[in-house]
């Protein structure tokens, strides 16, 4: 159950989609947001799902594992899709019976919400499938320097997410192996009220607090054994350059973007 | 009498189905009966904890039976329910699932999950604290405050207090010095001998299952290799240490003597070795 988060996972590979810098990708994830919010009609949609599709499919990562993390997310889905639904009463009625209210425009629009919550969703699952947390991070720390001026602690806060990242997998075994050794001892999670539910929960939250205070304890002192002092005057084995592949991708970014403003426009 | 536990053909696949499909357990079968001291070994990853968390139902096999007295444990909800009880498990490093605020209550989390009355929750609380030397004064105190040998212990006692017919360790000896070791040990064989309770224990000590098991389980690459007693499993030595496995130190001594050409038995407890060294010198 809890071996389906996929939040943070990595699928290492050597497609082109792997291969591209990281900041390239984190800006093209931010330019396809933006183009996403600018799609208003079908075609504008169609597009973007097109390019969301050759993506994934030139990352070369299973579909499957796309599917398995929108699973947590079906709840969000209907709700947004019913909502949408039923609450829009503009444009030609299609269906009408005691108070509720089905239009053209609702079902339209709940669909194209639908979809553009699914593609938001692909599209950073992919950024984090493909790409490495540390890379992820290094990426986010390069992007995010020239705050530096503000003092806005960029390296600091990139070690953080570096650190949430590398143990959200370690904290999902070890909640595992709590849980497991609590229903050894007859501890039961999955029946009883609303309340006892809660409850139930004391006896992995405890264990499972106390153990990450131990490892933060000893990872500061890993850390500061290997004279670890923030990020003043500390330079890094990797590089990040950019490559060819990087200004295409940016060109296709511009493109993308200047596609959807077009459309827009249009109202396609 | 019939065994109190029977494991058969038991495979287990994690993940199956994914890229990540990982088969832990392949065609496992044996028998328990009751009263026997079990030592379960083999190399990291050859299927030992996979092994264990099915005999009390925490995971459930991809194909395969177990059985508890007789009653497949995935028969109902009930039946599974009864396996988690009647069989104890206690976990590697069991001192980090410690979460109440006294020790007391704490030990008394299994039967009170048990559902039993205030009374017998007290005498199974302080019998289980006996077995495994925890004073009156030390049950309120809160588990944090006691020390890493002792909050294994309360540990041990938390899963004792159900009075499981089987005990299962996973290595209940891991990473605690000479004199905790030891003292777990002999609480576990405590136990046994007092209720007439089965104990599975999983180690990497050669000396302590060699010491206390009469039988001994071999795992290696998701399959039982081995199943037979002490005497029988280090007698096919060359075996073990190919699989990456010890051997007790001193039935690695006594081999070495028969390669140089002396004429002693194959031992693997101190015992034995001081008996056979004696009967050598006597002989001669």
């Amino acid at each position: 159950m809890l071996k389906d988060i996929t939040l943070g996972q990595y699928f290492p590979g050597t497609s082109v989609v792997h291969r591209l810098d990281p900041r390239t990708k984190l800006l093209f994830l931010i330019v396809y947001i933006v183009a996403l919010f600018l799609a208003v009609g079908p075609i504008a949609y169609a597009v973007m799902l097109g390019l969301l599709i050759t993506f994934i499919a030139v990352s070369r990562i299973p579909a499957k594992a796309f599917v398995r993390g929108l699973k947590p997310l079906v709840f969000i889905l209907v709700f947004t899709g019913l909502l949408n639904l039923f609450f829009t009463q503009s444009g030609k009625v299609l269906v009408s019976f005691w108070i509720i209210t089905i239009t053209l425009d609702g079902l339209l629009r709940a669909v194209f919400m639908v979809v553009r919550i699914l593609m938001l969703v692909t599209g950073t699952t992919l950024l984090t499938y493909t790409t490495s947390p540390i890379a992820l991070t290094d990426g986010l720390e390069s992007l995010l320097n020239p705050l530096k001026k503000i003092k806005v602690p960029v390296h600091e806060l990139a070690m953080m997410m570096c650190i949430a990242l590398r143990f959200i997998p370690t904290l999902i075994e070890e909640t595992d192996k709590i849980m497991s050794a609590q229903k050894a001892r007859g501890a039961d999670f999955e029946t009883g009220k609303l309340l006892q539910r809660v409850k139930a929960l004391v006896p992995i939250l405890v264990p499972l607090f106390i153990s990450s205070f131990r490892r933060a304890d000893e990872l500061a002192t890993a850390m500061e054994c290997r004279c670890y002092h923030g990020g003043e005057g500390r330079t890094k084995m990797k590089l990040l350059r950019y490559h060819r592949r990087d200004f295409e991708a940016f060109a296709l970014a511009a493109l993308m973007l200047a596609g959807m403003i077009v459309l827009n426009i249009f109202g396609l | 009498m019939s065994p109190i536990l029977e494991v058969k053909d038991l495979t287990h696949i994690y993940s199956a189905g994914t890229p990540f499909e990982h088969t832990a357990l392949e065609g496992v079968s044996f028998s328990v009966e009751r009263g026997e001291f079990i030592g379960i070994i083999g190399h990291t990853g050859s299927g030992k904890s996979t092994l264990i968390q099915h005999l009390n139902g925490l995971l459930k096999p991809t194909s395969g039976q177990i059985l508890l007295d007789g009653k497949d444990i995935w028969e109902n909800k009930q039946a599974t329910r009864q396996a988690r009880f009647r069989v104890g498990l206690v976990f590697q490093y069991p001192e980090y699932q410690l979460f109440d605020e006294t020790v007391y209550k704490d030990i008394a989390f299994g039967p009170k999950n048990m559902g039993l009355s205030k009374e017998e929750i007290d005498n199974r609380v302080r019998e289980a604290a006996g077995f495994v030397g925890i004073s009156q004064e030390q049950l309120q105190v809160s588990p944090f405050d006691l020390s890493g040998g002792q909050k294994r212990r309360v540990a041990i006692a938390g899963v004792i207090a159900m009075e499981p017919e089987v005990l299962i360790l996973d290595e209940p000896t891991a990473g605690l010095d000479p004199a905790g070791r030891n003292e777990i040990l002999e609480n576990i064989e405590a136990y046994r001998k007092a209720k007439n309770a089965t104990v599975m224990m999983v180690s990497h000590s050669m000396n302590d299952v060699a010491r206390l098991t009469d039988r001994l389980i071999v795992m290696n690459g998701a399959h039982l290799v081995m199943d037979g007693t002490p005497q029988e499993v280090f007698s096919r030595a060359q075996e073990l240490l190919e699989m990456g496995l010890d051997i007790p130190e001193v039935t690695q001594v006594f081999l070495n003597l028969q390669r140089m050409g002396l004429d002693v038995p194959t031992v693997y407890t101190m015992e034995q070795a001081i008996s056979a060294l004696k009967g050598g010198i006597i002989g001669a």
